[in-house]
């Protein structure tokens, strides 16, 4: 698809779509929505944008260099957040256990380590669904 | 012979039918207060969820925190997912890439 009026209206929607995304991310503990949710609409902005502008577009923006870090280290992300209860000696993944301030209730910063946790979370969906559409658009080809 | 194989089978699966249907007769009514799957867990829950995690949002709460060890291991389901699909499609390596 090479259309000039889809172009336009695809570069004045996608940056929204993403910023929307890393919102829903930063706010899985205080509003509707979460991670997953919002891991993919990070995922769906790239995905749209490869579709619209082509492939060989898209991996500019995002180089498989950097789908390749986020892979792997998302997770480990995740077990460095739960290696922080470990370190106060109470169980892996302890919250606010850990002695993390769980916050006013409310605030972006409210949750202790659900905020931390939820953007490696979030950043793994998004690469994961980015990496499997490249892979098999590549195969099309 | 095979009239007999037949025979068996379909008074095995009549045999597991009847255990299938016994267990779901003795299944506790549905939506009643008090049955087994209401019990502490989800009181705790409703709660106590705000108060030990800070978090407004109770899904979120039960998902990055009580629930943790799950989410972690349903990202390395998504990394698992990845790697079947790159090994299956990117045969080959770098520019030498199967046609």
């Amino acid at each position: 698809m090479r259309d000039f009026i889809l172009k336009r209206a695809a570069s004045l929607i996608l940056p929204f779509i993403f910023v929307y995304g890393i919102y829903v991310i930063l706010h899985g503990a205080v509003s509707p929505g979460g991670s997953f949710a919002g891991g993919i609409i990070v995922g769906l902005s790239f995905i749209a944008f490869s579709t619209i502008y082509g492939i060989e577009e898209g991996q500019a923006k995002l180089p498989e260099k950097v789908l390749v870090w986020t892979e792997s280290y998302g997770t480990l992300w995740y077990g460095l957040m739960g290696m922080v209860g470990l370190g106060r000696g109470v169980p892996f993944l302890a919250n606010k256990l850990a002695g993390v301030d769980p916050g006013t209730p409310g605030t972006l910063s409210s949750g202790g380590l659900i905020p931390l946790i939820g953007l490696g979370v979030g950043i793994r969906v998004a690469s994961t669904f980015v990496t499997l559409f490249f892979t098999m658009m590549e195969e099309e080809r | 012979m095979r009239v007999i194989k037949n025979l068996l089978l379909i008074l095995l699966a009549l045999l597991v039918a009847y255990a299938v249907i016994m267990t779901v007769a003795e299944l506790p009514p549905y939506g009643q207060p008090d049955n087994p799957v209401h019990n502490q867990v989800a009181k705790r829950y409703i709660d106590e969820a705000l108060e030990e995690t800070g978090a407004l949002n109770m899904v979120t709460s039960i998902v990055l925190d009580y629930r943790a060890y799950d989410t972690m291991f349903e990202t390395i389901v998504l990394f698992t997912a990845t790697l079947a699909v790159v090994i299956t499609l990117k045969t080959g390596k770098g520019e030498g890439r199967r046609k």
